[in-house]
């Protein structure tokens, strides 16, 4: 079921906090949200699970319009929001017993959805407790359960990892990768090693604009024009080095890395390639060129660039 | 299976979870039972088998209690945050409502119920009048679904129970005391508007085993009022929350 979001827009008093996003998630794709706190991305996230009314604009889930038939898209919408508030003083059976029962799940089919519930999220000892007698980690998955008991089209999750132990992060994002290969999942995150391991794309949000979209690897080509490579070079002088390799025709730039005694990284110009050119230059004078590695820019570089900047 | 009936029954749940439900019953029982049995004017004193004074004090507890029952219903789930995962599941905003009134209204049936004995007690004593008794918990019925709805609209404009407890008694005693503090004391249209206001005045029609439409009429504009002032407080703040 596909998600599209159409020219959203959404403000509190005078700011606005969506400024006019659209996008559109297909079946079968897991796509990372990001930006800085107060981007608009669990603005966004609200309006899509119809918490909220957007001012402008629409969002469609399965072609239906949260604003003409909220009811109908909340059936098929998975929900864990941010806080991921709870009914503290219920035991944790019962409140999945209460949410199947409200999603909609026939009532032959309750138990089971509880028990692979409880078995997939690690609920499995924690079933009878009372839910505000749960750690946060565990508290979490019941979050996760009770969006997941319906078995929904769309899972919506806003910073589901948080709150998780390492071992718990490992296994939940599993958990979202085998369900993101049927369903749709939008999960936002402020851990960019997260959205990389996980998403097949990464919306990046800015000031409630929308200012990158696509791959991690897309992502980091567009904002990387000018090839970057490592180099080490023995056998020779470091300053001679460093003239000849700047006075290479295709190199920008040539930095002598700290903490390396004969290691440099060399900026070519925009869309030129000098690593030939290098090879030969170390060939002509003799030098031994023990290393040379692109460098690629980091997904936190990126996230900055674009963030900031904009 | 109805989707109020499913938020009605857990919201009744945890009345009885978080032991508010045994407070207020035990509470509600032994101020109307001291004073049916007891103390002041009660039964034995007026010498007629008739619970009068049960319906009338009882017309004071419920007012002091209702709010009580009514300040978390929504109150606690804004303060928590609940509430945007009761309304992003596939639910109306008027099935949130109605099924957290049904909750608050079957508590106080559950209470009033437990008072039968009184009634079976008089009823051995001497000769009661059926009807009337009848009539009469009609009325504690029509009173206290009256002030859940005002409870349940004070306690969907604040995410601070207090606030919503105050709220409610102070909306709730000009119903309960103003009006007709102000009706009897004064004169011409304005004090029959009053008076025509006041719950009082419609609740001892009731309990005296009079049934007319004007009352019934009464109740349902105050119950109607209040649940449909929590809808709009409700879709006014998803619009601007």
């Amino acid at each position: 079921m596909e998600v599209s979001v159409e020219n959203l827009t959404k403000s509190y008093g005078f700011q606005k906090a969506v400024d006019n996003i659209s996008f559109k998630v297909n079946t079968g794709e897991i796509v990372g949200f990001l930006g800085p706190n107060g981007a608009g991305k669990t603005t966004t996230m609200k309006i899509i699970t119809c918490f909220m009314a957007p001012n402008m604009g629409d969002v469609k889930v399965g072609g239906i319009s949260v604003q003409a038939n909220p009811e109908a898209v909340k059936r098929h919408i998975g929900y864990l929001p941010e806080t991921n508030p709870l009914y503290k003083e219920m035991p944790v059976i019962d409140y999945l017993q209460f949410v199947a029962e409200i999603q909609h799940v026939p009532k032959s089919r309750i138990r089971d959805r509880i028990f692979e519930m409880v078995n997939v999220c690690g609920l499995k000892h924690e079933k009878y407790k009372k839910i505000g007698e749960l750690s946060k980690g565990y508290q979490q998955r019941v979050g996760l359960a009770q969006a997941l008991i319906h078995d929904p089209e769309v899972l919506i999750l806003d910073e589901p990892t948080s709150g998780l132990d390492p071992n718990q992060i490992v296994e939940i994002r599993e958990l979202i990768k085998k369900i993101g290969r049927e369903k749709t999942v939008i999960l936002s995150s402020h851990i960019l090693a997260e959205v990389e391991a996980t998403c097949d794309r990464i919306l990046i949000i800015s000031k409630g604009q929308l200012v990158a979209d696509g791959t991690a690897s897309t992502l980091r080509k567009q904002a990387q024009d000018k090839e970057i490579v490592k180099v080490t070079i023995e056998d020779g002088n470091n300053e001679e080095i460093y003239r000849s390799l700047q006075a290479l025709e295709t190199v920008e730039l040539v930095d002598l890395l700290p903490h390396h005694t004969q290691a440099f990284e060399v900026q070519s110009r925009m869309s030129m390639n000098s690593r030939r050119a290098i090879f030969k230059l170390c060939v002509e004078k003799g030098w031994s060129l023990t290393e040379m590695t692109p460098v690629e820019r980091k997904l936190e570089e990126v996230f900055r660039d674009l963030t900031i900047t904009n | 299976m109805n989707k109020t009936w499913i938020i009605a029954k857990r919201e009744l749940r945890s009345f009885f979870d978080s032991l508010m439900a045994y407070v207020i019953i035990i509470l509600f029982l032994g101020f109307s039972g001291f004073f049916t049995w007891l103390f002041g004017s009660d039964i034995f004193m007026v010498g007629q088998a008739s619970l009068q004074s049960f319906f009338g004090i009882s017309f004071w507890t419920l007012f002091f209690f209702i709010p009580a029952i009514t300040m978390g219903l929504l109150a606690d789930e804004l303060k928590s945050g609940t509430i945007e995962l009761l309304i992003t599941k596939p639910v109306s905003d008027w099935q949130i409502i109605a099924g957290k009134f049904l909750a608050a209204f079957l508590l106080i049936c559950i209470t009033l119920l437990l008072t039968l004995p009184y009634y079976v007690t008089v009823a051995n004593i001497g000769k009661i009048d059926h009807s009337a008794v009848l009539m009469g918990y009609l009325g504690l019925l029509f009173m206290s679904a009256s002030y859940l709805s005002i409870g349940l609209f004070t306690s969907s404009i604040t995410n601070n129970q207090i606030i919503a407890f105050l709220a409610a008694l102070f909306i709730g005693i000009f119903f309960q005391l103003i009006f007709g503090l102000v009706s009897s004391s004064s004169g011409g249209w304005f004090a029959n508007l009053l008076g025509n206001l006041s719950m009082a005045t419609h609740y001892e029609s009731m309990a005296r085993g009079v049934i007319d439409s004007k009352d019934i009429i009464y109740f349902l504009s105050i119950i109607f009022a209040g649940l449909l002032g929590t809808e709009l407080v409700m879709s006014k703040r998803r619009g601007s929350n």
